[in-house]
């Protein structure tokens, strides 16, 4: 049954049911604010608690506790009395917090008095030849499967990539049975020695001792190669083989799936359709939302929590999304904030779920030729535009992204950048001498995602309209 | 520092690359002041139609002698610019509109204009087979068409700066003055020093007008277009509607063109545009009701450029009525693309030469100064 949001107003509206949404929410609605959750999957979870309510995977264990803790987050957003709405694709959000809203083939419109963005990460690309091969896929939709399906490769299996993501997902898939071959550590051997000196603060995170026994229950049971710094995957129409250099060693195994992950990056589509500046974060290579203390953006009334506003993983989400929640409780509701956990407190708790994040950045900082392509290699796939495309462009005058869209459309198809938009402001600077800053991103437009022309021909008419057809 | 030159245009636009290019071929050194970069706003992300069907009468000449330019975009600047000619055609929904159209081609052949022509259901449906059956007939421009508006202006600033134009992108001008026979404008730290200054500034046009003791009624606007996924080919000339606020083009590529003029509104400081769902999906409505096969189609995005619109839809173009060696060239209002080729070549040939064959007569700054001219 199809929802429509039941009013025209509110105070909050808060976009994704990850744990930052989630979490803001709830605080919102306890408040006593007129409250919209507009989440695009079938239930609560964002990625991190995908299918939370609804996963065929009940033994606990299999997910890893931390999996466990999102029932509690939509727990309490089920007490709050804020109006939850799933299968909710947002595909606007403008500066004036109007909001379109697609709904099972309906879209509405919303206004807001303040809107908390909780659209979280996405996998940063990994343009490597051959990456666009069916048979290539990324590791978080191989973790979606797993999830929602309890789905996991049975083929010749090789996971690539480097992160703490990557290695989660490898224990889950081995737990549930799954089958992985080789598993190729990109993570380059300098970077051990750069985040060093930030060690200390990682070790007495709670990520450390977690992080360490799934590495090791994941290498008691898999070949792994460290070092890999050269990377491809061929096949004709089809994946048949992983190429790589691994310690000097150039070797190419059979492989029906190869799983490519190098971190995830904030997904920063409608906060910059919003008109929400962005800055370029050298650490973490992506862009991320330029905010205040309380998760403010350039644009009044938009906050923004989760990875959504820097990577920070799931339990700093959960503190950010309470303290964008809190801002806005004491912009709209003063008197009720006093209620509500002190400011200074969140901070501290957010300080502490930071812990460690510096050294995690700069460990698994991807190395620069998994994320700037040459060549033949495809960097914008809903085009096919290769890097010596992108390139040829440049010298003949493509000065940055927006330019490039002239020339070769890229970022102007469904995907509007997701996948191309970070490996193309890179390979422009790269090109041009140029920091990415400089270089700059796609300007986003709504749709922010695709809708049909039948369902945007069948909104409700404004009232303009309604007054010139009675007088016609 | 200040750099003497021959010319200094203001605005990165089609019009301000176009004249700037023309100057080049007359021999002259420009300088290209752009506060963004070249095709930034309207002109890189318009709906690029070039379209001598359904303009104004005084702006035809300009139209025609545009289109004669178009139709050699290659020689001119060795890139096609994606310049299609498929003919533009306007379509009367119903018979009153139609007496409109015939009315309309009498007058213009009256003048002597002949690219516009009456045309009947049966063409109509040869031209445009997607089209609903209840529509009578409607008039056709078959030279006109189509091409890449970012490619376009594009290729125009390539072009004047291969020729020797000086092309400044990203830094505003700034403190325009007169003295001694010579335009300053500083750039940054520069400065520049022309006899010959060119305001085609696009929607930022009119404060320099006005700065310059030439107040003009002019407003900024943001007319908004949309695009969607790729459809099967079924259309080749661009439509437009006679009634309703309706444009249409597909490309190449499958994917379609909504335009038709509905207006975002502009924020032009931040260089920003707010759309406006609700006239989009107006638009939207009309696509739906006229051309079935696009009923499942998905708008991919939606966007609008910022331009200047003036009071009677008619550009500002030609001198000063004020001050020696200044032009304008702007206010296009909505339709400056396809006029771009043709109005650089005519600004040239008015800065070199003094005149112009090409009627411009009633486009003048000076009709807003009927005391003073």
């Amino acid at each position: 049954m199809t929802v429509a949001p039941k009013r025209e107003d509110y105070d909050v509206v808060v976009i994704g049911a990850g744990p930052a949404g989630l979490a803001a929410a709830a605080t919102s609605a306890e408040a006593g604010l007129s409250t919209l959750l507009l989440d695009e999957n079938v239930g609560p979870g964002g990625q991190v608690f995908r299918a939370i309510s609804s996963t065929p995977v009940t033994e606990r264990n299999l997910l890893g506790a931390d999996y466990w803790g999102g029932a509690d987050l939509v727990k309490s957003l089920g007490a709050s009395g804020a109006e939850v709405i799933h299968r909710a694709t947002v595909w606007s959000l403008d500066r004036n917090l109007d909001l379109a809203v697609s709904i099972g083939g309906a879209s509405a419109f919303v206004k807001a008095k303040r809107v908390i963005l909780a659209t979280g990460a996405l996998e940063r690309p990994f343009p490597i030849p051959g990456w666009t091969l069916p048979g290539v896929m990324t590791a978080g939709a191989a973790q979606t499967m797993l999830k929602s399906s309890a789905l996991v490769p049975d083929g010749r299996t090789v996971i690539a990539g480097q992160g703490p993501l990557l290695w989660l997902l490898a224990a889950q898939i081995l737990r549930l049975g799954g089958r992985i071959d080789r598993i190729l550590d990109t993570t380059e051997r300098g970077n051990y020695f750069a985040a060093l000196p930030h060690a200390f603060a990682f070790l007495t995170s709670p990520y450390f001792a977690k992080g360490l026994s799934m590495m090791r229950e994941v290498k008691a049971k898999v070949q792994v190669v460290s070092g890999v710094t050269e990377l491809a995957a061929s096949g004709d129409g089809q994946l048949a083989s992983v190429s790589y250099v691994g310690g000097g060693k150039r070797e190419t195994i059979p492989a029906d799936l190869l799983l490519l992950h190098q971190g995830v990056v904030p997904n920063v589509n409608l906060a910059m359709s919003a008109g929400v500046e962005h800055r370029w974060d050298d650490l973490q290579l992506c862009w991320s939302p330029v905010l205040d203390a309380s998760g403010n953006s350039s644009v009044p009334g938009i906050a923004i929590a989760g990875d959504g506003a820097g990577i920070g993983g799931a339990n700093a989400a959960v503190v950010r999304g309470r303290i964008a929640a809190r801002a806005a409780v004491e912009s709209l509701a003063p008197a009720v904030a006093a209620r509500l956990p002190a400011m200074a407190t969140l901070r501290a708790d957010l300080a502490k779920a930071e812990r460690g994040r510096v050294f995690l950045d700069t460990l698994f900082r991807p190395a620069p030729q998994f994320r700037i392509p040459s060549g033949d290699t495809i960097v914008c796939r809903c085009e096919e535009v290769t890097a010596k495309d992108v390139l040829d462009s440049v010298a003949i005058g493509a000065t940055g992204p927006n330019q490039l869209k002239a020339y070769r459309r890229t970022g102007m198809g469904p995907c509007q950048g997701r996948l191309c938009g970070l490996t193309v402001t890179e390979l422009m600077a790269q090109a041009r001498a140029k920091t990415p800053q400089e270089i700059g991103y796609y300007r986003l437009r709504a749709p922010v995602k695709p809708i049909t022309l039948a369902e945007l021909a069948s909104v409700p008419k404004s009232e303009a309209d309604v007054k010139a057809v009675v007088r016609g | 520092m200040t750099t003497n030159v021959d010319a200094i245009v203001i605005g990165g636009g089609i019009h301000g690359c176009s004249t700037t290019l023309h100057l080049c071929l007359a021999g002259l050194k420009p300088v290209l002041i752009e506060k963004d970069y070249a095709g930034r706003h309207a002109s890189g992300v318009n709906a690029g139609g070039v379209r001598q069907l359904a303009r104004h009468i005084p702006e035809i000449p300009l139209s025609i002698r545009s289109m004669s330019i178009w139709e050699k975009i290659s020689d001119l600047l060795d890139d096609d610019c994606s310049f299609e000619s498929h003919g533009q055609v306007l379509v009367a929904e119903n018979e009153d509109e139609l007496a409109v159209c015939r009315a309309r081609v009498a007058e213009l052949n009256a003048l002597g204009f002949t690219h516009e022509e009456l045309i009947d259901a049966t063409e109509l449906r040869r031209l445009v087979p997607a089209v609903a059956d209840t529509c009578p007939g409607g008039v056709v421009s078959r030279r006109d068409g189509a091409a890449n508006p970012a490619q376009t202006t594009t290729a125009f600033r390539r072009k004047a700066e291969q020729l020797g134009a000086t092309v400044r992108e990203g830094m505003a001008a700034g403190n325009i003055r007169y003295g001694d026979g010579l335009w300053l404008v500083d750039v940054g730290s520069d400065t520049y020093a022309a006899p010959v200054l060119v305001n085609a500034a696009g929607a930022w046009a009119g404060k320099i007008a006005a700065a310059l003791g030439e107040p003009v009624p002019v407003e900024t606007v943001a007319p908004m277009l949309m695009i969607t996924s790729r459809v099967p080919h079924f259309i080749d000339p661009v439509v437009i509607l006679r009634g309703r606020k309706l444009s249409f083009k597909q490309f190449k590529n499958g994917t379609v063109l909504i335009g038709g003029g509905h207006l975002a509104t502009p924020y032009q400081d931040r260089n920003e545009t707010v759309l406006d769902w609700k006239s989009l999906a107006i638009s939207a409505r009309t696509v739906f009701e006229l051309f079935p096969i696009m009923r499942g189609a998905t708008i991919v995005r939606a966007w609008a450029g910022i331009e200047a619109k003036m009071k009677d839809d008619i550009p500002v173009f030609g001198p000063s009525s004020r001050h020696k060696g200044l032009y304008h060239q702007f206010g296009f209002s909505l339709h400056g693309f396809q006029l771009g080729p043709g109005a650089g070549a005519v600004m040239a040939e008015l800065i070199v030469n003094g005149g112009t064959q090409t009627r411009i007569s009633d486009l003048g700054i000076d009709r807003f100064y009927p005391a003073t001219s």
